[in-house]
């Protein structure tokens, strides 16, 4: 195979294996933006994943065809979202622990997801195999070579990914929503008197992290997987929250935080097409990504841009 | 009297917390127009009656009309639409936002979906112009002084419409020309029509602005007087309760021999910019050195300096002769020191760690309090109780946490623990921020004691009647220099005022 | 005796009960919904636990990891720090037991095991010490270290057992013949693998307690837990007791993975997914309320319900993974009290109204 197709191969696989990571990654700077830890994000990608996997079979059954991914992704988020409203009863209503809360989401989702499945399915640990989304090719752009190929010859869910980052961006830095999201996060009660309901922005900003990690768990069914198992997602939440501090909170920084990740598990699959990298260890070159994120951060400086009021309920009584 | 019916008028108020009665039926009436002084020592209940107001707060009781209308102010934002606005005496400003985001936030001028930054940019300008309220919009508020951070704290009320202005405080931080300043806005404000609600515990200030004054002590209104009808003494008996006598009891100083010697220290901050600037102090045993400045000048980098808290870059340090600089904390503190920190929740207690064990946190490892790596809790309750009882801390036991201590006898606990060490030096800072008055008496009498009895004491304080009152010695700290070393009873507020501000430079045997 | 009666209190008694029941209901409405007889899953599950010695003592076997992991999150968690990463502690733990038994496999049993279990100690809390010094000397976030971390310790042990003790042909190491298995309780509990371990974890709690509440290195690391900033102002040295806190989480991780291979499996596995040792000691150490012994009543707990899973799926039919949901709930209960209050309030709230202030 010539450098040239794989370059362009390498490219596209990194684009397949980001998009969960980038959906997901986002939703947790709504979450955070807000001044709510959600390390509950694996769970959501979880209740994504399984109503994607539910969701599409049902679709498909009552004749939808090409159209039931779609419907998959749309009780993703309702999925994403209900699990999310957990998170936010416990952590802005009943001031839980925001960690705890989160690893409870995971809990949750890990058992009742295959306990449903089992229900609906026979007692079968997976969903039915379903159709899943096909790369949709841009007209010319696609024809530009390497970049081509692997850019602008992607999953629908892909496009959309890369479009939330720039709405993403603009909705938090130039709107007055984001404007508020984020002083939720930075000082509740300096927004409080000013009458920003610190309650609401905080229940939307944890909600929206639960709708985007339903999607970004349900590309991983609808792209890659066709079907939805125990094992479906396993630890791509926790690296989206990685992704999400690595890019500082920031929309743009997520996206290439999560293209990093995306790419290193992309290139392990080619790193066997060659003679000189079969030589080492493949454990080693699996390894990269983790030991390059702890190098990264030991370079940079480690928390100092999470929003200051991140972990913390809100209590007016103590303005 | 006016005609004219009050602009707010607050009727028979009463809140209960649990266990307490934060205000008890208490009325006020705030005429168009006129500044309007709320005097009473911390815990009175002031900010319970404001935060009412402001519509933070629900009251159990009572009745709040505007211009003759009575009025249901349920969450700021009612507030907001009724044309009341709140200075906090802590800032509620977004560190990493800018001077205009502060501002907008809540009521952002928009263009489309976004926000309309140019619009929002114009409307700040006019204010400032209007009011006479310099700041720079773009500028954030990390980056800016705390007197603008008080003007952006104005404009965020004044873009929002408000009529009636209350400010809690508002001079706790400001130097007494910034508070000259704050005293001009303020009268600039009612000529344009506002009417100005003044919370304060500084009778000077009262005197120098107010038109009337209504005293609350212990959830009651005790009086409400015109200020031109009244003096600083009847108001101070009013607001206490009692006979107060605001000169501290002190004896001359038996000034020995030097304890704490600091020679050209520099320390950089984050940016590589000094913090300390080639600072130079004596403190000698038997006195008491007050370091007067505005917050921000190199106060807190000077003590954790001392302390062993941070690094210097050049300079000597010295403890009873001996080079401390750059020593770990521990070795320092062995070596005579003690210090009462400015924040006592954040560096001076372990909240959530009992009486007991907070009265060990710099000797739990020594004899008697461990023995062979495990602690003597018998030992230590026993030490606890004893300085509970020697430095009367109200607590129910010393098995309670210190977080259900109230602020007084928190800062008790900590007086105790740093005094009991015996130190050749004693560091206070801040030390009575948010205490009541006999609080505040009962530390200056501490310190004043540690002085008689030959130590050296290190007051650093905002407070300039603190200084004047308890200091032997004012050193004055600007920009990370002492630039000017003058005696209490030779100067005046507006000397020290424009030291602190680096307009004027005086005296003292280290400077320079 | 002070100190047991504060740790008994009503709230750290009560509330967990009530959580517990709660779960259990949360279990038995999703057991309803789904057309099972609740009633019956759980006393299947009883039965699975209790019903003969075998299962008994296999019971006893998958609580002691729970034991460890638990410690270990707990640890961490009262010197200020959340240590995501047993897990990989785990697992380099117990790569290095593996390491140690199969390069002294010549000697006899008696030296090689204790070799072997400080050997997996140290392992684990050396690795742990990374993320704790990392967050000294950088000011590194623990989460996201330890989380790179786990990865990074998955693939590490793979490749020491593939490319150093590999049996052939299989995806496992060689057997390890040293062994701490208490041989001489096979009668009495059918076989059942019983290990030393469980013992040491018993051990390792008591230690947990006494360190931590009794010398001055303990009360030292709890008030750089509960205050850094007050700790560091008593001249403390933080970031040394930080180190050493994620130092000896790690050494409890690591003996977790010791003893699974030394006392239960004998061998490694290649593995291809982390095995989750250490988010389970995360629900244990929450369970336990970060209390040594409340750690092993919540090992307890987490370990009879997740054997017990076994047979309700065998007795009733029920998928076992409404135990995740059971315990799920059980901790969202713990944490969000305000929750339970709102229940229990009718009950027994009404004395306690004066202690708000």
């Amino acid at each position: 195979m010539d450098v040239l197709t794989l370059l362009g191969q390498l490219l596209n696989s990194t684009l397949v294996f980001s998009t969960a990571l980038i959906f997901t990654a986002l939703g947790g700077i709504f979450s955070e933006r807000s001044g709510v830890v959600n390390i509950g994000l694996e769970g959501l990608m979880i209740f994504g994943a399984f109503a994607a996997g539910v969701g599409t079979y049902y679709a498909q059954e009552a004749g939808m065809g090409a159209f039931a991914p779609w419907i998959g992704v749309l009780a993703a988020v309702i999925m994403g979202g209900l699990g999310a409203l957990i998170h936010a009863v416990a952590t802005i209503t009943f001031k839980a622990d925001q960690t705890i809360s989160g690893i409870v989401i995971n809990f949750l989702a890990a058992g009742l997801t295959v306990y449903i499945v089992k229900l609906l399915f026979d007692g079968s640990a997976e969903t039915p195999l379903i159709n899943v989304f096909h790369k949709v090719p841009i007209p010319f752009l696609r024809d530009i070579p390497i970049i081509g190929e692997g850019l602008f010859n992607a999953y629908p869910t892909t496009y959309l990914a890369l479009i939330l980052v720039v709405v993403i961006y603009f909705v938090l830095f130039k709107t007055p929503f984001g404007l508020r999201l984020r002083s939720v996060g930075e000082h509740p009660s300096a927004a409080d008197t000013l009458g920003v309901n610190v309650t609401k922005m905080r229940y939307i900003g944890v909600l929206l992290s639960g709708m985007l990690g339903g999607i970004g768990g349900a590309t991983i069914t609808l792209t890659t997987t066709s079907t939805f198992a125990h094992n479906t997602i396993s630890g791509q939440g926790f690296i989206a929250i990685a992704a999400m501090i690595f890019g500082k909170w920031n929309p743009l920084g997520a996206f290439g935080a999560a293209v990093f990740f995306g790419f290193s598990q992309a290139i392990r699959n080619y790193v066997q097409l060659f003679e000189w990298s079969r030589s080492i260890p493949q454990e080693f070159i699996f390894m990269i990504p983790y030991v390059l994120t702890i190098i990264v951060l030991v370079g940079a400086v480690g928390r100092s841009s999470a929003p200051s009021a991140l972990g913390t309920p809100y209590d007016p009584s103590k303005r | 009297m006016s005609a004219e019916a009050p602009v707010v008028e607050l009727k028979q108020i009463t809140k209960r917390f649990p266990g307490v009665i934060a205000n008890d039926s208490i009325s006020l009436a705030l005429r168009k127009g006129e500044i309007h002084a709320l005097l009473g020592e911390n815990g009175a209940g002031k900010s319970t009656l404001m935060n009412i107001l402001f519509g933070l707060y629900q009251p159990d009781e009572g009745l709040i009309e505007m211009n003759g209308k009575p009025v249901t102010i349920d969450n700021p934002n009612k507030a907001i639409k009724l044309g009341i606005g709140m200075v906090h005496q802590h800032f509620k400003l977004v560190q990493p936002f800018t001077v205009t985001e502060n501002i907008i936030l809540g009521m952002e001028p928009k263009k489309g979906l976004n926000i309309d930054y140019k619009s929002a940019s114009a409307q700040v300008a006019k204010l400032s112009e209007q009011y006479g309220l310099q700041v720079n919009a773009n500028a954030k508020i990390q980056d800016i002084s705390v007197g603008m951070q008080q003007r952006v704290e104005i404009m965020k009320i004044l873009f929002r419409g408000a009529d009636v202005l209350i400010f809690d405080e508002p001079t706790a931080v400001l130097t007494p020309q910034e508070i000259q300043e704050l005293m001009e806005i303020m009268k600039r404000l009612v000529a344009e029509g506002k009417s100005i609600i003044l919370i304060t515990h500084k009778l000077k200030e009262i005197m120098d602005i107010s038109d009337r004054v209504t005293i609350i002590r212990r959830g009651k209104v005790i009086d409400t007087v015109d200020t031109d009808k009244t003096n600083p003494q009847e108001l101070a008996e009013k607001m206490v309760g009692r006979d107060v006598s605001f000169k501290v009891d002190k004896q001359e100083p038996q000034i020995g021999q030097p304890v704490l010697q600091l020679s050209q220290v520099t320390l950089k901050g984050k940016h590589g910019i000094s913090v300390l600037n080639g600072l130079n102090l004596d403190v000698k045993a038997g006195e008491i050195v007050g370091i007067a400045g505005v917050d921000g000048n190199g106060q807190s980098e000077l003590i954790e300096a001392i302390t062993g808290l941070r690094k210097i870059d050049s300079g000597s340090i010295q403890l009873g002769g001996k080079e401390i600089a750059n020593l770990p904390a521990r070795k320092i503190i062995e070596n005579g020191l003690s210090h009462i920190p400015e924040d006592r929740h954040k560096h001076g207690l372990v909240l959530d760690f009992s009486v007991s064990e907070n009265m060990v946190l710099e000797t739990y490892y020594k004899e008697p309090y461990s023995k062979r790596g495990f602690l003597d809790h018998k030992t230590i309750d026993e030490h606890a109780k004893a300085l509970v009882e020697a430095f009367d801390v109200r607590t129910p036991s010393v098995e309670t946490k210190a977080r259900s201590l109230s602020g007084g006898n928190q800062q008790k606990a900590i007086i105790a623990r740093e005094i009991d060490k015996n130190p050749d030096l004693l560091i206070a800072a801040q030390p009575t921020r948010g205490l009541d008055v006999g609080a505040i008496e009962f530390v200056h009498k501490q310190l004043i004691e540690q002085r008689d009895q030959g130590k050296a004491v290190l007051l650093v304080s905002f407070e300039l009647d603190e200084i004047m009152n308890v200091s032997d010695r004012i050193a004055v700290i600007y920009e990370g220099r002492i630039v000017g070393e003058v005696l209490p009873q030779e100067t005046n507020d507006q000397e020290l005022g424009l030291m602190m501000s680096g307009s004027l430079e005086r005296g003292g045997h280290s400077v320079g | 005796m002070d100190r047991l009666r504060k740790i008994f209190t009503m709230d750290s008694l009560v509330l967990p009960l009530v959580a517990i029941i709660l779960g259990l209901l949360v279990g038995a409405v999703v057991m309803l919904v789904g057309g099972y007889n609740p009633l019956t899953a759980y006393g299947a599950l009883i039965q699975r636990v209790i019903g003969n010695p075998y299962d008994f003592g296999e019971t006893i076997r998958q609580i002691t990891p729970l034991i460890f992991t638990g410690l270990a999150v707990a640890f961490a968690f009262r010197s200020g720090m959340f240590n995501i990463g047993a897990d990989g502690q785990v697992l380099i733990g117990m790569t290095s037991a593996t390491a140690v038994s199969l390069s002294l496999s010549s000697l006899p049993s008696a030296v090689v095991v204790p070799l072997a279990v400080i050997a997996g100690g140290l392992g684990g809390g050396l690795w742990a010490a990374i993320a704790g010094y990392l967050k000294a000397k950088r000011g590194i976030n623990e989460v996201i270290t330890t989380i790179m971390l786990n990865w990074t310790a998955l693939y590490l042990s793979n490749y020491v057992i593939r490319h150093f003790f590999l049996l052939k042909g299989q995806n496992r190491s060689e057997n390890i013949e040293a062994s701490a298995a208490m041989t001489f309780l096979n009668d009495i509990f059918n076989n059942a693998r019983i290990h030393w371990g469980t013992v040491v974890a018993l051990l390792a709690a008591a230690f947990f307690f006494i360190y931590l509440w009794k010398t001055k290195q303990g009360y030292e690391m709890r008030s750089v837990g509960l205050n850094p900033n007050a700790a560091e102002y008593a001249g403390m040295n933080v970031g040394r007791n930080v180190v050493k806190a994620m130092f000896i989480s790690g050494v409890f991780a690591g003996l977790a993975g010791t003893f699974e291979v030394l006392g239960v499996f004998h061998y490694q596995s290649v593995f291809a997914a982390s095995p989750g040792y250490g988010f389970d000691g995360i629900a244990v150490a929450l369970l336990g309320m970060n209390h040594p012994f409340g750690v092993v009543l919540g090992a307890i707990l987490y370990g009879v319900l997740t054997y017990g899973a076994a047979g309700m799926s065998f007795g009733a039919g029920v998928p076992p993974e409404i135990i995740k949901i059971v315990i799920g709930s059980i901790i969202f209960f713990i944490a969000a009290q305000g929750i339970v209050k709102l229940i229990v309030k009718p009950l027994v709230l009404k004395r306690k109204k004066e202690k708000v202030l």
